[in-house]
């Protein structure tokens, strides 16, 4: 599946990238933690973005009422989203799960069409082509406009990548007219047919995809690689002076130019038409001389000058090439010490490299990193890009790991000084706060008991019980008055009982006259009352809160910190191991293909070597059979 | 198989077949680097394991759901002005002054939140200035600063700035 994958790459295009037209819409978060996530994948850190969303995720699928939730709205694309992540952080084990559950809940169709589909691309770039089909016919009805020829632009992709081309085909005729698969649809139909061994209908198609105005530059490189390859095609067929006409058709600037130029001057040569080889092969001659097609330009330029008779121009350029193989061929030398000294890695891993998206490119042209000048081929593979990434990730992985050990010795010093001023002054605190407690407790209790006593005094009015102090004072005074009088007989004693029953009287018609005005200031009160006994309640909750915060701030965190040491301790040796062998692996890629290109360039250095030689000895002979003839010339005139 | 055949057609056209070269000792590398990838994809899950345990502890070590305040920013959309740089001030002291990256801008243009502050707060009112400066779409340099005021109650606060325009500061709340 795996070989697959990566054929479909080679076929579809110069890499994923080329070969998948542009992502549709971009999410829309209404939730702010979804939407950090969405700001650290859009910046390419998909661990970020993916520990945020698993962390969404999990605490959305947790709460009671999930539509009362922020992510509630953005759920779908939020589970889209974490397939996307996984994917481009190259965890394909784990991919499609969140969208796998999409597609099995009760969702619309719409929806379901949707999840069908990016699960159907999760498995295609999974190498997983069945699955994907399978995916892919579950989608019924209605389907998300924006992504209709999408569908059908992958159901063409698994087709040609299981081999029923034919099938792919009819797919892609359809396709044509999409204006978001320009290019594209064109190429890969021209390659099914031709899979399809429709020969004929395949070159047709590939003059057509090689037409395609454009001012994208993804599209402009299809193009360039349908020409290409419809040259090679008809090279392959003989028709050499076709096949030079679609070579020609390749831009000078592009991904194909090198390969298109040399091709161009093999196709003319192909026709013993030297001189139209020269020009391609000149222009190539002159470019990087790390390439490996400019590299076979050098040899085969004066190889033309010498078919054209041109010894002594092809004598000089044989040197050149000489000189140049043999500077070369240093270099390489020195890359592969430098690879076997470790500095490869090294390179790879250098922080300004990675800042550029473009950071394949850069590689190349770093100064004192000579390990990487013929690596670009290697490094456009796919196996070896994803090892590549790999050993980046995993370095990102050590990095991170590393800060966490660092970040532990920090929580366990913050913990201990928390500890340290909060443990001696807990005991004093407790001691105030009980007594404070206590007497809080006796005035909420006399709270309550006024309420009641409100609640009875709506109910059954007691204007005694709302007597001032002075009030009931004089009530008692009286009582007791009248408890001295009690037995005492005669006018005096008479006078003092009136008295003291006006005196009553006039009290109890104040406290009748009065007591709707004073149940009223009674209740206002006590209102007043239950508002400072709220504050208080506030106060008590928060006071409660503080010192439980205070006792959390230092207390059971040396179980998680212990075990989430361990664990990164693990992480950290496994990571270590795994970059080691990840990098031993690279290494060894990397030294291989060096090894080989430095191979090919001796082959080159002796052919180039022998070749100058025998132009040197033409050039002489012909210059030498050019002064005879002159002087038979001389010699014939009088 | 059709690989073979392909690279054959290319390989038996170019003279010097640029295809051979890295073919030995390619195999056995391969092996390794696919059955490395499956260990990479491995430990990649364990390490987001760790992370996620890793900052339920920091949060609740550093910022306890008390006094926990957490600022984020975004952009609305179809704004292209350029953010330079944002300051906040929560009751008139310096919380964050932070600088925006090209790709950071470009991430919050396209539906990305970002998280510009977390801290600490009792609970009350309080009072966040938010200053931005940088270029109008039509190049033109800009400053705008809005003051707001919100309550910090005993569970997390979250807020929201929305720039909805290089003039046009919103504060939501959570």
């Amino acid at each position: 599946m795996r070989v697959q994958t990566l054929w479909l790459s080679l076929v579809f295009g110069t890499s994923a990238v080329a070969a998948e037209p542009p992502a549709g819409d971009e999410p829309v978060a209404r939730d702010w933690y979804f939407g950090e996530s969405l700001y650290y994948a859009q910046q390419g850190h998909f661990f970020e973005a993916l520990e945020r969303l698993d962390a969404e995720l999990g605490q959305h699928r947790a709460v009671d009422e999930p539509a009362l939730d922020s992510l509630y709205w953005s759920l779908r694309d939020a589970e889209f989203s974490v397939g996307d992540f996984e994917l481009n952080y190259r965890m394909h084990h784990r991919a499609g799960r969140a969208i796998t559950a999409v597609l099995e809940g009760a969702v619309d169709e719409v929806v379901r069409n949707d999840a069908a589909y990016r699960l159907a691309r999760i498995h295609f770039q999974k190498g997983q082509l069945e699955d994907a089909l399978y995916a892919l016919d579950r989608i019924t009805g209605e389907v998300p406009e924006d992504i209709g020829d999408d569908i059908e632009f992958l159901r063409a992709n698994i087709y040609t990548g299981l081999g029923r081309h034919a099938e792919a085909a009819e797919v892609l005729k359809q396709l044509q007219s999409a204006e978001s698969l320009k290019g594209f649809a064109a190429y890969n139909l021209g390659i099914a047919l031709l899979e399809d061994n429709r020969r004929e209908d395949a070159l047709e198609q590939l003059d057509r995809a090689g037409q395609i105005a454009s001012d994208d530059e993804a599209v402009l490189a299809i193009r360039d690689k349908s020409n290409f390859v419809l040259g090679t095609l008809l090279v392959e067929a003989e028709r050499f002076d076709q096949a030079k006409q679609y070579f020609d058709r390749v831009r000078l600037e592009g991904p194909f130019s090198t390969s298109a130029l040399l091709a161009s001057g093999w196709a003319a040569t192909a026709s013993d038409d030297y001189g139209r080889a020269v020009v391609p092969w000149t222009l190539l001659a002159e470019r990087a001389s790390t390439d490996a097609s400019v590299q076979e330009a050098m040899l085969a330029l004066p190889f033309a000058y010498g078919k054209l008779e041109v010894h002594g121009r092809a004598a000089l350029l044989y040197a050149k090439a000489l000189d140049s193989f043999g500077h070369e061929i240093e270099r390489l030398d020195e890359s592969l010490t430098s690879i076997r000294d470790g500095k490869f890695l090294k390179v790879l891993v250098r922080e300004e490299v990675r800042q550029d998206k473009d950071w394949v490119i850069r590689l190349r042209s770093l100064p004192e990193s000579p390990e990487t000048y013929y690596l670009m081929e290697l490094l456009a593979s796919h196996d070896f890009q994803t090892a590549l990434q790999n050993y980046l990730d995993l370095e990102d992985l050590r990095r991170k790991l590393a800060s966490w050990v660092v970040s532990f010795d920090a929580f366990d010093d913050m913990i201990g000084l928390r500890r340290q001023y909060y443990e001696p002054q807990l005991p004093g605190l407790d001691a105030e706060f009980r007594e404070l407690d206590s007497r809080m407790r006796l005035r909420l209790e006399q709270h309550e008991l006024l309420e009641k006593r409100l609640q009875s005094l709506l109910v059954a009015p007691r204007p005694e019980f709302l007597a001032t102090a002075d009030e009931r004072l004089t009530a008692a005074r009286l009582a007791e008055l009248e408890a001295a009088l009690e037995g005492a007989s005669g006018e005096t004693a008479d006078a003092l009982r009136q008295r003291i029953a006006r005196l009553r009287g006039a009290l109890t018609f104040t406290l009748r006259t009065e007591y709707h005005e004073r149940l009223d200031v009674f209740a206002r009160h006590l209102r007043e009352l239950g508002q400072s006994i709220e504050v208080l309640e506030a106060e008590h909750v928060e006071f409660v809160r503080t010192r439980q915060a205070a006792v959390h701030s230092f207390e059971g965190y040396d179980t998680p910190i212990g075990r989430l040491r361990t664990h990164v301790a693990e992480s950290l040796g496994k990571v270590n191991l795994l970059m080691a062998r990840q990098g031993r692996v690279l290494e060894l890629v990397a030294i291989d293909e060096l090894v080989a290109r430095r191979d090919r360039l001796e082959t080159y250095r002796d052919q180039a070597r022998y070749a100058l030689a025998d132009s040197y000895d033409r050039a002489t002979e012909a210059r030498a059979a050019a002064e005879t003839a002159s002087l038979q010339t001389a010699g014939e005139t009088p | 198989m059709t690989t073979p055949t392909k690279v054959a057609l290319l390989g038996s056209f170019l003279c010097f077949a640029s295809a051979a070269g890295s073919a030995g000792g390619a195999e056995p590398a391969t092996e390794e680097m696919r059955s490395l990838d499956e260990q990479v994809q491995e430990i990649k899950t364990d390490v987001l394991g760790i992370a996620a345990e890793l900052n339920r502890l920091e949060e609740k070590l550093l910022y306890p759901s008390n006094t926990h305040l957490a600022v984020f920013v975004s952009i609305a959309e179809g704004e292209t002005f350029r953010l330079d740089s944002m300051q906040i001030n929560i009751d008139g002291q310096l919380a964050t002054h932070y600088l925006y990256a090209f790709k950071e801008l470009e991430a919050l243009q396209h539906g990305g939140v970002q998280r510009v502050y977390t801290g600490n707060l009792p609970t009350g009112g309080h009072q966040i200035e938010v200053s931005i400066n940088g270029k109008t779409t039509s190049g033109d340099d800009f400053n705008s600063t809005e003051t707001f005021s919100f309550d910090k109650g005993i569970e997390p606060k979250l807020l929201g700035i929305a720039l909805n325009g290089p003039k046009a500061i919103d504060l939501g709340e959570w």
